[in-house]
């Protein structure tokens, strides 16, 4: 299923199958079945049949079914969309999308595989991993690129290497990437997703990051072992005060709604749109994070 | 009249006292009071011998006898194996080996059962290539499993007679005052030891570190030791447990983790002044972490943990999270030195633990037990001591005994190990019966015994998803497949006892 | 679907199973020879069933195939089994790493 949200995205490495048996049970808003990276070019076959193989029989439950395919200047670009189309992926995720006719290429054999096998047109959607500089500097162009695309996404291994630098604790070497990506990403009305935290031992560290990241307003994460999902669920979680207002900032405009006014008031307060946009949000936060955001209580 | 040797006459008899016996000399009697302590020169006694094998000849071990261990050397052990070749050097035969436990390091007493050395053997746990070996029918007569407190029961009652117990101590004195937390082979607590120094007939320290006399306070006192062996080595550090326990960083055992402490917290029990006690296993041991977490944000303490100890909970100890360590074994030389050094980590014995018959088992004071599985059922039988392929490969422990006494247990598993239901129709050897489980904590949800309604509204009314065992049994089945049934033997080749000295279940040989 | 070189995919880990196929001279029988070698002797058999839908799926019908199991569910058996014969129908001569025979995905259900 399609994710309305996005906290984690956790990769799980396409040809080991200890590892995509069962990374629903985690919790993550998406999965994102690897076949790029983590799989050496000897084995991409075997990777993606082993992929095609377990969505096919295994039930991953509610949760979004994202796969990283290869690059679009790769041999095993058009096999990896036409083998998870036909899988049933949710989403195909686009490592190192330079411009936006990267995007519109892919949607093109996307659309081609959705025809062959039967599965609706534009069931598909799409999400672009920018790599370099001048995929950021492009990420606009990117995110609007075509109706499937769903978000943009940070990936700063090789973004900092063709910087000329390296990864540091406070990322301020993603600063300005991480700026354009999340504006572009809201000029586009789409997600915005991190880069990965790749130090598993330091919890602190991907707290932080997390925490910057959420502020600057992003959507979610990148996650590469599912023990960073509880801290970075853990940050998007609204506290209960946050849930409480947002809770009756709804209710006020549901009411508003009912009675055919068009001006929302709360506690003789006049409420915007984009209060209650965002108030919509927090409550979405809190049900997946596991709160009750009981009818009940209106 | 009768004379004594100084020359002093009393009488024959005395009214209630009846016959009386005159003195004969400050040394005549020596023998009848502490045989076999021949060595009394000059009225000093030395109790050191020269090595194993003068250990067994002055034991007076004997064909048919029954001989013991402990296990608190764990992986790292050296002391069963060299007695037994000693044993076997001076001819003795047909003994029943009664260990509190055996590891896979005891593989070399294969070749003492196919010789006769050894005939029968009650143990709590098998495993390696000893324990494959019994499995396909290495022993004549069946082995006797036992659980922790099952065993300290059988020997205070004497169902399990111990002639002679070979104790191995990372440090004793000269006199026999033997310590578990010092010596360069330290195992914290001595716990089951003590009690086969309380009740065997004979007693053997065998230590790699000579203490200055009094090594006080000791585990095993001098009044219940009859001989000190120096050895090189009772063991290997690196299989008795270097350092400090490491929490599992397996995401699948701390997601299991979680969830557990979630269910557990469900209930109440987690409460200021509680109890606890968390079993091997990464899982169980991962819960610690993060109950440690849950008690600083609630600014609570429990009153004491116990069992098998590790360095997180003696760590919790020395924060003040936890006010008393009740510790029967230690798992790691973390906690061997929070013993040593923190008068509230307090070195219990395996009756004082676990001993159903006592009046006083500390099993019996916990607020919850969080405990692993090799197999559960849909009746929650647990199996912890043989495999999915019938084959034994565990230890029954302290695992039924704390299952019974606590107020709340819990066992924890992923539903499937790679292509292995944890959870199956009926398990392959129950060792602690369904009536004693009241939550199964998996990967893949959380089910709670039908016995415990009270539990499962909790849980339910706390928002922690409960889900029905046949309904978690299927979800395994849609993964795995059904496997084929293992294929048994007629022959028993070990009997699994309850803690109470009833037989639970039996283990049949595999071809 | 002929077997012309041999050919293996997979691993032991845990979870996996390694898969070797092998080309079946003329005239020796069966034409279809399948070993099944498993960790959890209990489910050796489905693996075995797994195996040989696969080989269907593909009519691979003459070869020399061996499963070493190591507790792998039956999808996975069924991806090491279609990878392997897919490399293993490549000619011998000439082949690169990367131009493996394509998966015929439309006739994979």
């Amino acid at each position: 299923m399609i994710a309305t949200l996005r906290r984690t995205m956790l990769f799980a490495p396409g040809n080991n199958p200890a590892l995509i048996k069962d990374p629903q049970i985690y919790g993550p808003d998406s999965i994102i079945f690897d076949l790029e990276d983590s799989v050496s070019p000897a084995e991409k076959d075997a990777a993606r049949l082993l992929v095609f193989c377990a969505m096919k029989s295994l039930d991953y439950g509610r949760i979004e079914k994202a796969v990283r395919v290869n690059g679009m200047d790769t041999p095993w670009i058009r096999d990896d969309v036409e083998a998870m189309v036909r899988a049933g992926a949710d989403l195909i995720r686009l490592p190192k999308a330079e411009c936006a006719r990267d995007l519109v290429a892919l949607e093109a054999m996307v659309e081609a595989a959705e025809v062959a096998c039967g599965r609706p047109v534009g069931e598909v959607r799409l999400m672009a991993a920018l790599e370099g500089p001048l995929a950021v500097l492009n990420a606009y162009e990117i995110a609007t690129s075509t109706r499937r695309l769903v978000g943009i996404a940070l990936s700063a291994e090789d973004f900092v290497t063709s910087m000329k630098t390296s990864r540091s604790a406070d990322g301020v070497e993603l600063f300005e990437a991480r700026g354009r990506i999340v504006l572009a990403a809201r000029a586009a009305g789409v997600m915005a997703i991190d880069t990965v935290f790749t130090d598993l031992s330091d919890e602190e560290g991907l707290l932080r990051e997390a925490r910057l990241i959420k502020q600057m307003g992003f959507d979610g994460k990148s996650v590469i072992n599912p023990a960073q999902i509880p801290i970075v669920n853990g940050v998007f979680e609204p506290t209960a005060d946050e849930v409480r207002k947002a809770r009756r900032v709804v209710a006020a405009a549901a009411e508003a709604e009912a009675r055919g006014v068009g001006v929302i008031s709360l506690d003789g307060k006049m409420i915007d749109k984009p209060i209650v946009e965002r108030a919509a949000r927090v409550l979405d936060l809190a049900r997946a994070s596991g709160a009750k955001v009981g009818e009940e209580e209106r | 009249m009768s004379r004594t040797s100084i020359g002093r006459d009393i009488p024959d008899s005395a009214g209630d006292l009846g016959k009386l016996s005159p003195f004969a000399g400050a040394w005549a009697r020596a023998e009848g009071v502490s045989a076999p302590r021949k060595l009394l020169s000059a009225g000093r006694p030395t109790k050191v011998l020269s090595g194993i094998d003068e250990a067994v000849r002055r034991s007076g071990l004997e064909s048919g006898m029954t001989v013991s261990f402990h296990h608190h050397f764990r992986e790292g052990d050296f002391v069963v194996n060299l007695v037994l070749d000693a044993i076997a050097r001076a001819g003795i035969r047909d003994l029943t080996l009664a260990p509190s436990s055996l590891t896979s390091v005891h593989a070399p007493l294969v070749a003492h059962c196919r010789s006769g050395v050894i005939r029968r053997i009650c143990t709590s746990g098998l495993r390696g290539k000893l324990a494959d070996e019994i499995s396909r029918g290495l022993l004549e007569e069946a082995v006797l499993i036992h659980s922790h407190g099952g065993r300290a029961r059988a020997l205070r009652e004497g169902s399990i007679s111990v002639d002679v117990a070979f104790l191995g101590a990372p440090a004793c004195d000269a006199y026999g005052n033997a310590c578990g937390s010092s010596g360069k082979s330290a195992c914290g607590s001595l716990g089951y030891a003590r009690v086969d120094a309380r009740y065997a007939k004979s007693v053997i320290v065998l230590t790699d570190c000579i203490a200055d006399y009094p090594a006080l306070p000791a585990s095993i006192g001098q009044e219940l030791v009859d001989w000190v062996v120096p050895m090189d080595a009772v063991g290997d550090p690196k299989g008795i447990g270097i350092g400090a326990t490491r929490i599992s960083r397996d995401p699948r055992e701390l997601l299991i983790a979680r969830k557990a402490l979630a269910a557990i917290d469900a209930t109440g029990a987690i409460r200021d002044g509680f109890s606890f006690q968390t079993g091997t296993g990464g899982a169980s041991l991962a819960v610690i972490r993060y109950l440690r977490e849950l008690m600083l944000a609630r600014g609570i303490k429990a009153t004491f943990c116990l069992g098998g100890i590790t360095s997180q909970v003696a760590r919790m100890l020395e924060e003040g999270l936890v006010g008393t360590i009740l510790d029967v074994q230690s798992f790691d030389a973390d906690a061997a030195r929070s013993m040593a050094v923190n008068p509230r980590h307090i070195e219990i014995d395996a009756v004082t633990y676990a001993d159903p018959g006592c009046p006083g088992a500390a099993v019996n004071m916990l607020d919850f037990v969080v405990l692993s599985a090799l197999e559960v059922d849909m009746d929650f039988n647990v199996n912890v001591i043989t495999g999915s392929d019938g084959v034994i490969r565990g230890a029954s422990g302290g695992h039924s005994d704390t299952a019974a006494g606590a107020a709340l247990s819990v066992v924890v598993a992923p539903l499937v190990r790679a292509r292995t239901a944890t959870l199956v129709d009926r398990v392959e050897t129950i060792v602690t019966p369904g009536e004693s489980v009241d939550i199964l904590v998996t990967d893949r949800g959380t089910a709670v015994n039908p016995r415990r309604p009270d539990v499962s509204a909790a849980l339910k009314a706390a928002g922690v998803e409960v889900r029905d065992i046949g309904e978690l049994r299927e979800l395994a089945r849609s993964i795995t497949g059904d496997a084929d049934p293992v294929e048994y033997g007629k022959r028993v080749v070990a009997l699994v006892e309850y803690r109470d000295g009833t037989i639970i279940d039996a283990i049949r040989e595999v071809k | 679907m002929d077997i012309l070189k041999p050919a293996v995919a997979g691993t032991l880990e845990s979870c996996d199973a390694a898969v070797t196929v092998e080309p079946r001279p003329a005239g020796s029988l069966p034409l279809l020879e399948l070993v099944v070698e498993s960790s959890e002797g209990r489910f050796a058999a489905k693996v075995g069933v797994a195996a040989r839908a696969a080989l269907a799926e593909l009519g691979v019908t003459r070869a020399k195939v061996t499963v070493r199991d190591r507790s792998a569910l039956d999808c996975t058996i069924r991806a090491r089994v279609l990878a392997a014969c897919l490399r293993g129908a490549e000619p011998a001569c000439g082949a690169e790493p990367v131009a493996k025979a394509a998966a015929p995905w439309e006739a994979l259900k």
